[in-house]
C-alpha cells in the first residue's frame, strides 16, 4: 500500500539471510532535570529491531519501558536529558533537533497507545484526525486523504469505513477504537511501530483480535515493531526477541523463546513464575517479594539485589550485561539453563 | 441538534421571567410613589389619587401583574411615566449602546484572556508565565470603577488619545466610535479577561497532558496544529463557559461604567428610571437585559454543540 521507508544504504543490507536493522538503540540513558539536579530514569538500554521483527520490552510498571519508547519517538518530557545513540534506518537520529525529530514521527515511526479512548481526540472526527496526519505527512489533497483514510480503515477490519470517518471516538467500541489507532499509526507508511501496551485496556476477547491484527500488519507491511508489555504470554506468542527491564535497566535480553523458557536473570524467572500457566501442574503462583524501588532510590550495584534470593556481597557492584547461556543477562549469579 | 437547541430554548424561559417577576414585586413593595414624584411637593391628595387611577396603580398587585404580562405578550410595555412615551420606543435608544459596549468588552476580554492564557501555558513556570499570572490576580482584584479612573487618567488626561467621556455611535464613523468605546470596554472587560486568562492557562495545561495530544505529536503534526487545533478545541470549552458568565456580569456591571463615562446606555437609564419610580420603564429595561442575556446564552450553547459532538446527542 505504501511507498515507505527511505531506501537503505547498500552496505547495510546484507543479502538474503540478514534483514536490515530498522532501529538500533545503544546505551540509551534518560534523566529528568529537576531542582535537585539530574534524576536517572533509564540507564544503558541497548537493543535493535530488524525489518519485520517484533521485539518485546517487558517489565513491571515504573521500570522505564514507556519513557524509553518516548525517547525513541522524540516525545520525551521537556526536562529529559537523553544520552546514547538511536539509529533509525541507518541514520543517527538521537542528535537531531526536536523539529527534525517530529518530522520522523508518522512518516517513519508510528505509535500505538494503551488506551485508545483517551489517545484519540474526543471532539474531532475520526476522519479529521486521519486526514490531518495524511495531509501533513504525505502532502495529500483533502479528497485523496479521505480516500486513503477509508482504505486504511477497511484494511484494519472496520466495516462501513466512510461512516466511521464521520464519527467520533465515543461512538466506537474499545476494539474498534484500537483498530482506528492502528490505522492511524500505519497511515503514513512508517518502518517502525511502537506499541505501548496496546491490548491492556481491552476486553480479553478483543485482545486476541487486536494482537492478530498487529501481527498481520507486521507481516504484510514488513514492519519493525517494538512491543511494550508486561504480559509474558504475549511475548512468547508474538515477539521474536524480548528485552526485560527492571528499575530503568535492561536485565535480560535474547530470543523471546529463550527468555520465556530459560531465563538467566532471577527477575525474569520471577516474572515468569508469577504468571499463571495451564500446563505446568503448579497450584500456587510465586510472587516476587517486595516492590520496584522508586526512581532516585535505586540501590548501588545490582538494582534487583534487595528482592533477590541469590544476592550476596558481590551484588553490591553493578553487573554488566553479559552472555549467559542463550541470553544476555545483567547478573552475577545467573540461573543455570534448565535442561 | 435541533432537539438539543429546543431543550436549551425552554431552559432560558425562566432566565427571562424570574428576574422580571422579582423586579415587578420589588418595585411595588418598595416605598415611593410615581404619582407623587411626578406631581411634586405641591400636589394635593386628590390630584395624586386621580393620577394613580389613570396609571392603573390603584389596582391590586396581581391585577397589575396580569395586565403587564398581557402587555409583554402583545408587545406593548406601556408608557413611561416620566417620559410619557411608549417604553418600546425609549428602550432601543439606550439598549444599543449597552449591547455594543458589552460585545466590545467581551471581545476584548476573550482576545486578551485567550492569548495571555496561551502564552502563560506555553511558558509554564518561566518568568513570563509568573508575570501573566501575577497580573491576572491583580486584574481580578481591581474594582472596575477604579480601573476606569486609571484609564481616564492615562489615556484621556495624560496621553490625550481619547475623550474623557461621552459617546459616538458607530454611525459617526468607526474611529470616532472606537475612541469613545475603548476605555469603557476595557474597564468593563479587564476583570473578565483576567478570569479568562487563568481559565485558559489551567485548561490548556490540563489538555496538554492528555494522551490525544501525545498522539497528535507522535503522528508528526507540527506544534502549531497540535496547539491550535487539537489542544485549543478542548481547552476552549471552559473559557467559553466563563465568557457566557462574563457576558451576564458585564450587562449588569455596565451601570457603573456607563455613569463614569457618561454613556447613554440601558444601565444609566435604569438607575434614573428607578429613581423616578418609572415602573414600566424599569420593567422594560430589565426585560431587555434578560432577553439579551438569554440570546447570548443560547449562542454559547450553540458554540458548545458545534465544538463538542458529545453534547449534541445528549
Amino acid at each position: 500500500m505504501t511507498a515507505h521507508i527511505a531506501p537503505l544504504p547498500a552496505d547495510l543490507v546484507s543479502p538474503q539471510t540478514e534483514r536490515p536493522t530498522v532501529l538500533a538503540v545503544e546505551d540509551l540513558g534518560l534523566s529528568l532535570r529537576n531542582a535537585d539536579g539530574l534524576l536517572p530514569i533509564v540507564t544503558d538500554v541497548s537493543f535493535s529491531i530488524r525489518e519485520g521483527e517484533a521485539v518485546a520490552l517487558v517489565g513491571e510498571s515504573g521500570c522505564g519501558k514507556s519513557i524509553t519508547a518516548s525517547a525513541i519517538m522524540g516525545i520525551a518530557p521537556d526536562n529529559a536529558v537523553i544520552t546514547g545513540t538511536i539509529t533509525l534506518n541507518g541514520k543517527v537520529i538521537s542528535g537531531l533537533s526536536p523539529r527534525d525529530r517530529r518530522r520522523l514521527c508518522g512518516r517513519h515511526m508510528g505509535f500505538i497507545f494503551q488506551e485508545p479512548m483517551t489517545a484519540l481526540h474526543p471532539t474531532l472526527s475520526i476522519g479529521r484526525q486521519m486526514t490531518d496526519t495524511l495531509r501533513h505527512n504525505l502532502g495529500l489533497s483533502h479528497g485523496a486523504a479521505t480516500d486513503r483514510a477509508a482504505e486504511l480503515l477497511g484494511r484494519v477490519g472496520i466495516p462501513r469505513a466512510r461512516d466511521i470517518l464521520k464519527g467520533y471516538v465515543h461512538e466506537l467500541s474499545g476494539g474498534m477504537r484500537q483498530r482506528v489507532m492502528i490505522a492511524l499509526a500505519i497511515s503514513c507508511g512508517p518502518s517502525l511501530i511502537i506499541a505501548d501496551e496496546p491490548t491492556t485496556a481491552l476486553d480479553v476477547t478483543i485482545q486476541a483480535q487486536v494482537l492478530d491484527l498487529l501481527d498481520d500488519m507486521r507481516r504484510e507491511l514488513n514492519l519493525a515493531m517494538l512491543f511494550i508489555t508486561h504480559d509474558l504470554e504475549v511475548v512468547g506468542d508474538f515477539c521474536e526477541k524480548a528485552v526485560v527491564m527492571y528499575a530503568g535497566d535492561v536485565v535480560e535480553r535474547g530470543l523471546s523463546a529463550d527468555v520465556v523458557r530459560a531465563p538467566a536473570h532471577p527477575y525474569a524467572r520471577g516474572l515468569i513464575d508469577a504468571v499463571p500457566a495451564h500446563d505446568d501442574g503448579r497450584t500456587r503462583l510465586t510472587p516476587i517479594l517486595g516492590t520496584v524501588p522508586p526512581v532516585g532510590q535505586w540501590p548501588e550495584g545490582c538494582r534487583f539485589a534487595p528482592r533477590c534470593s541469590r544476592a550476596d556481597g558481590q551484588c553490591g557492584t553493578r553487573p554488566s550485561l553479559e552472555r549467559h547461556g542463550p541470553t544476555d543477562a545483567r547478573c552475577w549469579h545467573p540461573l543455570e539453563t534448565m535442561p | 441538534m435541533l432537539r438539543y437547541l429546543g431543550k436549551r430554548f425552554l431552559l432560558i424561559l425562566p432566565t427571562i421571567f424570574v428576574p422580571l417577576i422579582l423586579v415587578f414585586l420589588l418595585l411595588r413593595l418598595s416605598p415611593g410613589d410615581p404619582a407623587g414624584m411626578m406631581l411634586g411637593d405641591q400636589a394635593t391628595a386628590e390630584q395624586i389619587a386621580a393620577l394613580r387611577t389613570q396609571l392603573g396603580l390603584d389596582q391590586p398587585i396581581f391585577v397589575q401583574f396580569l395586565l403587564w404580562l398581557k402587555g409583554i405578550v402583545t408587545l406593548d410595555l406601556g408608557n413611561s411615566i416620566f417620559f410619557r412615551e411608549p417604553v418600546m420606543q425609549i428602550i432601543p435608544r439606550y439598549a444599543g449602546v449597552t449591547i455594543l459596549l458589552t460585545l466590545v468588552a467581551l471581545t476584548l476580554a476573550v482576545l486578551i484572556g485567550v492569548s495571555m492564557g496561551l502564552i502563560s501555558a506555553m511558558n509554564r513556570n518561566k518568568p513570563i508565565d509568573r508575570g501573566v499570572v501575577t497580573t491576572a490576580v491583580l486584574g481580578i482584584s481591581l474594582p472596575e470603577f477604579w480601573f476606569a479612573l486609571l484609564l481616564i487618567f492615562l489615556f484621556a488626561v495624560t496621553l490625550r488619545w481619547f475623550p474623557v467621556a461621552g459617546y459616538n455611535p458607530p454611525s459617526a464613523g468607526i474611529v470616532a466610535f472606537a475612541a469613545t468605546i475603548f476605555m469603557p470596554a476595557m474597564a468593563l472587560g479587564v476583570r473578565q479577561s483576567a478570569l479568562m486568562t487563568r481559565m485558559m492557562r489551567s485548561s490548556m495545561l490540563d489538555v496538554l497532558n492528555e494522551p490525544y495530544i501525545t498522539t497528535a505529536r507522535a503522528q508528526g503534526l507540527p506544534e502549531s496544529t497540535v496547539i491550535g487545533r487539537y489542544a485549543m478545541r478542548t481547552a476552549a470549552m471552559p473559557v467559553i463557559t466563563v465568557a457566557g458568565l462574563s457576558a451576564g456580569y458585564m450587562l449588569g456591571g455596565a451601570v457603573t461604567i456607563e455613569i463614569i463615562f457618561a454613556l447613554p446606555g440601558l444601565g444609566r437609564m435604569l438607575v434614573e428610571a428607578v429613581g423616578r419610580r418609572d415602573y414600566p420603564l424599569v420593567e422594560g429595561g430589565v426585560l431587555t437585559i434578560s432577553l439579551v442575556l438569554a440570546v447570548l446564552n443560547l449562542a454559547i450553547d450553540l458554540i458548545y454543540a458545534i465544538l463538542d459532538p458529545r453534547i449534541r446527542y445528549q
